[in-house]
C-alpha cells in the first residue's frame, strides 16, 4: 500500500497493481439477444477520475452498473481494490455473483450516485446519510450522525438535515445523494449521469460538488454528458461506441485531438 | 407583490373548537338524544347492560385479533405475489382469489359446520388438549375473519410492494444491503406507508363484517341486540344503540389510523 503515494505514473493502465482501485477486463453484457457490452476493459488507480462518454445506447451506463453488479455481467473480470468479484452461472445460465456476502461487502465500499438520485423517500436527509454506515457497516449511531453533519455541511445542506427528500429540489437531492455516497467512505465513487435529470439551472451546483471531490483526489468513475466538465476534472476519458472502447486517453487528447472518426463526429454533435 | 418568499405558517388556530356551526350541530344532537330518551323505551337497558358490555368487548377483541393476525398473513401473501417465485406467487394468488371470490358468511359456515362437525369424528382430536377450544364457536369465527382480512389485505400489500419505485430498492442494493435488510429497512416501510390509508378503510369494513359471527352463536354486540329483540319484542331501540356502538368504534379506528398516518410526514414516491 505504501506504493500508492509514490506511484508517479498517471496512466490508469499501469500494471503494478498496488494502487489499483478498479480493474475491468473483457466485460461482456447481453440482455437477451442484445449485446450491449462487447469486451470492455478499464482500469482505475487511486485518485483517478475516469469519465465515460458516448452516445445513447453505447453501453456506458450498463458498464457502470456492472461494476457493482447492479447488472450482472455476462462474462468478464471485475476487480475492486484488488479483490475479484466471484461470478457463477445460475440455474437459468445467467451469470450472478457467486458469493452474496462478498458482493455486498464490495458494494458497501462503492459509492453510487444515480441519475434519479434515489434518496430513500421515507427517511430524512440525515437518516439517508447514516442509513448505510449504521445498518450495513456497523458504525455507531452517534459517530455516524457526527460524520453525516460534516458531509451535509460540505455539500451545503446542513440546515436541511431533517427534511424529507420530497421537499428538496433536484439539485439538493443529488447533493444529498453524494453525501450519502461519501458517508460510506467509498473506495471508488460511481456516478451514473448525475446531472441528466436536473433542471439546467441546478446542474452547476452538483457539478461543483463533484468537481471538488475530483480535485481532492477521490477515485471516481463518471458517466456523463457534460463534456466541458469531463474535460475539466477527468484524468482519463473513455469513449464508448456500440459496446466497445472506441478511443481512450487523457482529456486533452480525447477532446483536443481525437483520432477516430466516430469520436470526432460525436464531439462535433455535442458541440 | 412582495419580493420575499412567502413563509409557510399554519393558519392561526381558532381559540376554541366551539364554533357557531358546531354549536348548532350539538343542539341537534342533544335534541335527538332527548327525544330518544323521552319517546323510546329504554327500560330493558339495566337488565342487558352487562351482556351488552360483554358483547362490545367481544366485538372489539375479535376485530383487533383478526386484523393483527390477518395483516401478519397479508404481508407474506402480498410479497409472494409481488416478488416471489411462481411456486409461491401462484398459491398466494389462488388463496386471495378464492377468499375474495366467496362470501364471508359462506366461509364462516363452511369452517364452523364443516370442520366443526368433522373434528368430533376423530377420537384423537376429541381427546386432545385443543378440544375444549375446538368445541367452541369463537375459534372458527377468528379463523375465518383472519383469513378474510389476510386475503383482502394480501391484495392491498401486493399493490403496495409493487408500487415502491425500483430505484429505491436499487439504491439499497447498490449500497450492499442484504435482501432481508432491504426488505426490513426500505421495502416494507415504504409499502406499509403506501397501504396505510387503504388499510384504515379495510379495517372499518372488517368491523362491519364481525356481526356475521352472531350466526355461529358467538355473542358479540350484534348478537346481544338480537337477543333483546327476541326476549322483549323491542326492535328499534337496541338497533339504534347498536348503530351508535359501531359508529363509535369506527370513529376510534379512523382516529387511530389518522394518528398513525400523521406520523408519516412525507409524500412517498
Amino acid at each position: 500500500m505504501s506504493m500508492a503515494g509514490t506511484a508517479a505514473n498517471p496512466s490508469p493502465l499501469a500494471q503494478d497493481g498496488a494502487a489499483e482501485a478498479l480493474h475491468i477486463e473483457s466485460l461482456h453484457k447481453k440482455f437477451g439477444d442484445l449485446h450491449v457490452l462487447k469486451g470492455v476493459s478499464l482500469s482505475a488507480r487511486d485518485g483517478d477520475v475516469i469519465a465515460i462518454i458516448g452516445g445513447s445506447g453505447s453501453g456506458k451506463s450498463t458498464l457502470l452498473r456492472c461494476i457493482n453488479c447492479l447488472e450482472n455481467p455476462t462474462s468478464g473480470v471485475i476487480r475492486v481494490n484488488g479483490e475479484q468479484i466471484r461470478l457463477k452461472a445460475d440455474s437459468h445460465g445467467h451469470t450472478i455473483p457467486a458469493d452474496r456476502r462478498q458482493i455486498e461487502r464490495i458494494r458497501s465500499r462503492l459509492g453510487m450516485v444515480f441519475q434519479s438520485f434515489n434518496l430513500w423517500s421515507h427517511l430524512t436527509l440525515l437518516e439517508n446519510v447514516i442509513e448505510v454506515p449504521v445498518h450495513v457497516l456497523g458504525v455507531k449511531r452517534d459517530k455516524a450522525i457526527a460524520e453525516a453533519q460534516t458531509l451535509l455541511d460540505r455539500v451545503g445542506l446542513a440546515e436541511k438535515r431533517d427534511v424529507y427528500p420530497a421537499y428538496l429540489s433536484g439539485g439538493q437531492q443529488q447533493r444529498g445523494a453524494i453525501a450519502r455516497a461519501l458517508a460510506i467512505q467509498p473506495r471508488v465513487m460511481l456516478f451514473d449521469e448525475p446531472t441528466s435529470a436536473l433542471d439546467p439551472e441546478l446542474v452547476g451546483e452538483v457539478l461543483k460538488v463533484i468537481g471538488d471531490l475530483a480535485r481532492e483526489g477521490r477515485t471516481m468513475v463518471l458517466v456523463t454528458h457534460e463534456m466541458k466538465f469531463a474535460r475539466e476534472v477527468a484524468t482519463h476519458v473513455v469513449y464508448l461506441y456500440n459496446g466497445l472502447v472506441e478511443e481512450e486517453g487523457p482529456p486533452e487528447e480525447i477532446f483536443g485531438a481525437p483520432k477516430s472518426e466516430r469520436l470526432k463526429q460525436f464531439i462535433r454533435s455535442i458541440g | 407583490m412582495s419580493v420575499d418568499a412567502p413563509v409557510m405558517t399554519p393558519p392561526a388556530r381558532a381559540p376554541s373548537w366551539l364554533k357557531p356551526h358546531r354549536i348548532g350541530l350539538l343542539a341537534v344532537a342533544l335534541a335527538l338524544v332527548i327525544a330518544a330518551t323521552l319517546f323510546m323505551r329504554w327500560d330493558w337497558l339495566p337488565r342487558y347492560y352487562g351482556l351488552a358490555l360483554q358483547g362490545i368487548w367481544r366485538t372489539i377483541w375479535i376485530l383487533v385479533v383478526t386484523c393483527a393476525l390477518g395483516i401478519m398473513l397479508a404481508v407474506p401473501l402480498g410479497l409472494a405475489q409481488a416478488a416471489g417465485p411462481w411456486w409461491l406467487a401462484a398459491p398466494a394468488r389462488g388463496f386471495c382469489t378464492m377468499i375474495r371470490g366467496t362470501p364471508l358468511l359462506l366461509q364462516l359456515w363452511l369452517l364452523y359446520y364443516g370442520l366443526g362437525s368433522l373434528f368430533p369424528q376423530f377420537p384423537w382430536i376429541r381427546h386432545s388438549e385443543l378440544w375444549p377450544y375446538l368445541r367452541q364457536a369463537w375459534p372458527y369465527a377468528v379463523l375465518s375473519l383472519t383469513l378474510s382480512y389476510a386475503a383482502y389485505e394480501g391484495e392491498v400489500m401486493r399493490g403496495a410492494f409493487a408500487g415502491v419505485p425500483r430505484g429505491q430498492l436499487e439504491a439499497a442494493r447498490a449500497y450492499g444491503m442484504s435482501r432481508w435488510k432491504i426488505f426490513r429497512r426500505i421495502w416494507m416501510p415504504q409499502a406499509f406507508y403506501r397501504a396505510l390509508p387503504t388499510l384504515a378503510g379495510e379495517t372499518v369494513l372488517q368491523l362491519k363484517a364481525t356481526p356475521l359471527v352472531a350466526t355461529i352463536t358467538v355473542v358479540d354486540i350484534y348478537n346481544v341486540a338480537g337477543r333483546v329483540r327476541q326476549e322483549t319484542f323491542i326492535t328499534y331501540e337496541p338497533l339504534l344503540l347498536l348503530a351508535l356502538v359501531y359508529m363509535v368504534i369506527t370513529g376510534i379506528i379512523v382516529f387511530l389510523f389518522r394518528r398513525l398516518e400523521s406520523r408519516i410526514p412525507v409524500k412517498i414516491g
